[in-house]
């Protein structure tokens, strides 16, 4: 279950002239974007640019206003792990045979399986600890192997490390990484530039529930292209 | 001579300690009428309650006003419907449910269904604020949420049958006039104290109700304590 | 769930609750007083005894009781207003009624407390008519059943019969059962009109007393109604017809005969 012989074929997703608005208010203006490749996205920008917005859009959470959102080809697998990950209110192995289930694993299967995601995740030996007690780290990380569970061909995560200490963050950056090499796209948002630079291979920038620039990471690193980029490495507040 | 709370008290204790049979058969009969009336009422109105806390209808406010006015239905008015319902005259007369135990666990079920339901639809409506996109990011459809949200629910719903138990034990007007308080048949503890105060019995009708109070707060403590620990361990 | 199959497994239910299904019965619809007085408890095993059939009482004020026959959800009728009840007959609802019973009604006031001993001075009245003058004139508390019961039925007639008509605030309709109006006449210290074996079993008296009684007007007559097997073919016409021919027979006058409280008979037989 380590590799998923569909890298490079995942369908490219297309926003076009995507908006969202609430009671009249928009919190999203008209945006084309495209996503492709096997690649690992990180959609950055301060708070209320729409970054997670943008993901709900694309993870199919939420309809647009205005525009159109498709997959160029199938719809391919998806999953995603939110800042506070949501568990049920049973263990951490029901949790993730629950996953399962929903997903029509069959049922004989679904203890080894999630044994095996537990343990891969450092879970093991909380298996049949309550998930709503872990700690936060923990928490997240059992979202992650629910999410691994999915062998998603597309993984969403929404600001995943926001509120956790340094350890448990480098632990989920770890699982990103690890979703990568096992073909899966990422999608990610984050604040966090140093974050993004661990992490990222293409950039995404929103300000204000406008797209500022996509750009590849090694290029925005070194020399963005717009002037709101240039300002957001410095760490200056522009917006 | 007005009687005593302390004879009331004795009188109480005796009927418990007597084990006086004709007092434990209509304590047996008011816990199978009531206990039957939950079941049926959670059978129905959990999920009922679940589908009103996820979907959006066209009238769907004007359902949870009735459910909540419904709630306050005078017991009397329940009683009253289900009598000339379930009487011969009546439209469901042919099955001769009137002054029957069946008859007294409809009346109940009237009661407490609107209680269940609405209570029901709070607090999945909530859970499911927290759960929305969780489930929607699995791929789950609106029907099959509702058991993962009743199950996930359960200490708060334990909550709301408890609510229709209690509701439905300590109901008198409905029972009375869909039962008859026939001796042997119907008759349930609230009834009986109302015959007990109609012979002017005070103490002996007060200790009936002291002895359903005690029975209804084990029943209470009993789920209470369960649920606490429960919901304890699972956070 | 259609309703048929539900409501028939409720049904089902009901028998299963139903901790006497197995033996025949038949359903009674009766007062409050031939209840609360204890007397069905002691004639019902007899006629269980004699027949193999249990008789379920509903006791329930008289003008219900006559709904409820009237409805078709009772097989049998035992109720104290005779002119209802021959008017029940002439509308087609009865076949037949028969004299059963007589007990009286007797007139209780207060005979100590805050309002002194008979305020009215009832107990010294020539009848009742003049008893319930006394009261009107004194407008001393008078607690009604106001229940549209027998008793209540009986007690209009006597206050028409003294061309009064009662007011309030001093005459108070209750619109209760004759047990909670004795609870509520004791606690108010009130004269009220009840019927002698309610009485007699009465416990919360407190300072209640009877202070008249006797008056030919006060005859309380209980009669039996044989309900028409025309108009509700369900019902269990054949029991009934057993119930109402052995109240009428030697052994059930007998049995009513028996039936005392604190040896004093309180229901005097009087089939003919």
């Amino acid at each position: 279950m380590n590799d998923l012989s569909h890298t490079g074929i995942i369908s490219p997703l297309t926003f076009e002239a995507v908006s969202v608005s609430h009671r009249g208010q928009p919190l999203l203006h008209p945006l084309d974007l495209r996503l492709s490749g096997c690649r690992r996205t990180l959609v950055m920008g301060p708070n209320g640019a729409g970054k997670s917005l943008l993901l709900r859009l694309a993870h199919g959470l939420l309809p647009p206003s205005g525009g159109r959102i498709r997959w160029e080809g199938s719809t391919p697998r998806q999953a995603m792990v939110f800042q506070r990950p949501v568990l049920l209110r049973r263990s951490a192995l029901a949790n993730l045979t629950y996953a399962l289930a929903v997903n029509g694993t069959p049922r004989r299967q679904r203890q080894a399986l999630a044994m095996e995601a537990l343990d891969h995740f450092g879970l093991a030996s909380l298996a049949r600890r309550p998930a709503r007690v872990l700690s936060g780290g923990e928490q997240q990380r059992l979202a992650l192997a629910r999410a691994w569970l999915l062998r998603p061909q597309v993984l969403f995560l929404d600001e995943p490390t926001a509120a956790l200490d340094p350890a448990a963050i480098k632990a989920v950056e770890a699982a990103v990484l690890d979703f990568h090499r096992r073909g899966t796209r990422i999608v990610m948002t984050s604040h966090d530039l140093h974050q993004a630079r661990r992490l990222a291979d293409e950039v995404i920038l929103l300000n204000g529930g406008r797209l500022v620039e996509q750009s590849d990471a090694a290029t925005f690193f070194r020399e963005p292209r717009s002037d709101e980029g240039r300002a957001f490495l410095r760490g200056e507040r522009v917006w | 001579m007005m009687p005593t709370s302390d004879s009331a008290f004795i009188t109480a204790l005796h009927l418990v300690l007597d084990l006086d049979p004709t007092l434990l058969a209509i304590v047996a009969l008011s816990l199978q009428v009531s206990l039957a009336a939950v079941l049926i009422a959670a059978l129905v109105g959990l999920p009922l309650g679940a589908a009103l806390a996820l979907w959006r209808f066209p009238g769907r406010g004007l359902v949870i006003v009735v459910l909540n006015a419904l709630m306050g239905l005078p017991p009397v008015v329940a009683g009253l419907a289900v009598y000339l319902l379930l009487s011969r005259a009546g439209p469901l007369g042919q099955f001769g449910l009137l002054f029957t135990p069946g008859a007294m666990v409809i009346a109940q079920v009237v009661l407490i269904l609107p209680i269940i339901a609405a209570l029901t639809r709070q607090q999945i409506e909530e859970l499911h604020g927290e759960y929305a996109e969780q489930l929607a990011s699995l791929g789950l459809s609106r029907p099959r949420r509702i058991p993962t949200l009743l199950w996930d629910a359960r200490f708060g719903l334990l909550t709301v049958i408890l609510a229709g138990f209690g509701r439905a034990s300590a109901e008198v007007g409905a029972v009375m006039m869909v039962g008859g308080n026939i001796d042997g048949v119907t008759r349930v503890m609230t009834t009986a104290i109302v015959l007990e105060t109609g012979k002017g019995n005070l103490a002996l009708a007060l200790g009936l109700g002291l002895v359903l109070l005690v029975l209804v707060t084990l029943i209470n403590g009993a789920a209470h304590l369960l649920g606490e620990t429960a919901r304890r361990r699972l956070g | 769930m259609t309703p048929r199959p539900f409501l028939a497994a409720l049904a089902l239910m009901g028998v299963a609750l139903d901790a006497q299904a197995s033996e025949p019965y038949l359903t009674l619809a009766s007062t409050t007083s031939t209840e609360q007085s204890g007397l069905f408890a002691e004639l019902l095993p007899a006629f269980q005894a004699a027949t193999g059939i249990r008789v379920r009482v509903v006791a329930v004020g008289t003008g219900q009781a006559f709904e409820i026959a009237r409805r078709g959800d009772a097989d049998a009728l035992l109720v104290h207003d005779a002119q209802a009840e021959e008017a029940f007959v002439a509308e087609g609802y009865g076949s037949e009624r028969a004299d059963v019973m007589v007990n009286d009604f007797v007139l209780i006031g207060p005979a100590g407390g805050p309002a002194g001993a008979d305020p009215a001075g009832v107990a010294e009245a020539e009848s009742i008519l003049d008893a319930l003058a006394r009261i009107a004139e004194a407008e001393a508390p008078f607690a009604s059943r106001g229940d549209d019961s027998g008793t209540h039925r009986a007690e209009r007639r006597l206050w028409e019969a003294a061309e009064i008509t009662p007011t309030a605030p001093w005459y108070r309709e209750l619109g209760s059962g004759m047990g909670p109006t004795l609870n509520t006449a004791a606690a108010m210290g009130a004269y009220v009109l009840a019927d002698r074996a309610t009485w007699a079993a009465f416990a919360n008296r407190q300072e209640l007393a009877l202070l008249f009684e006797g008056d030919e007007r006060l005859f309380n007559q209980y009669g039996s109604v044989v309900i028409d097997a025309e108009r509700h073919s369900h019902l269990k016409h054949n029991l009934a017809a057993q119930w109402h021919a052995w109240l009428l027979s030697d052994e059930g006058q007998q049995a009513i005969a028996d039936f005392t409280v604190d040896g004093q008979p309180l229901f005097f037989p009087n089939a003919e």
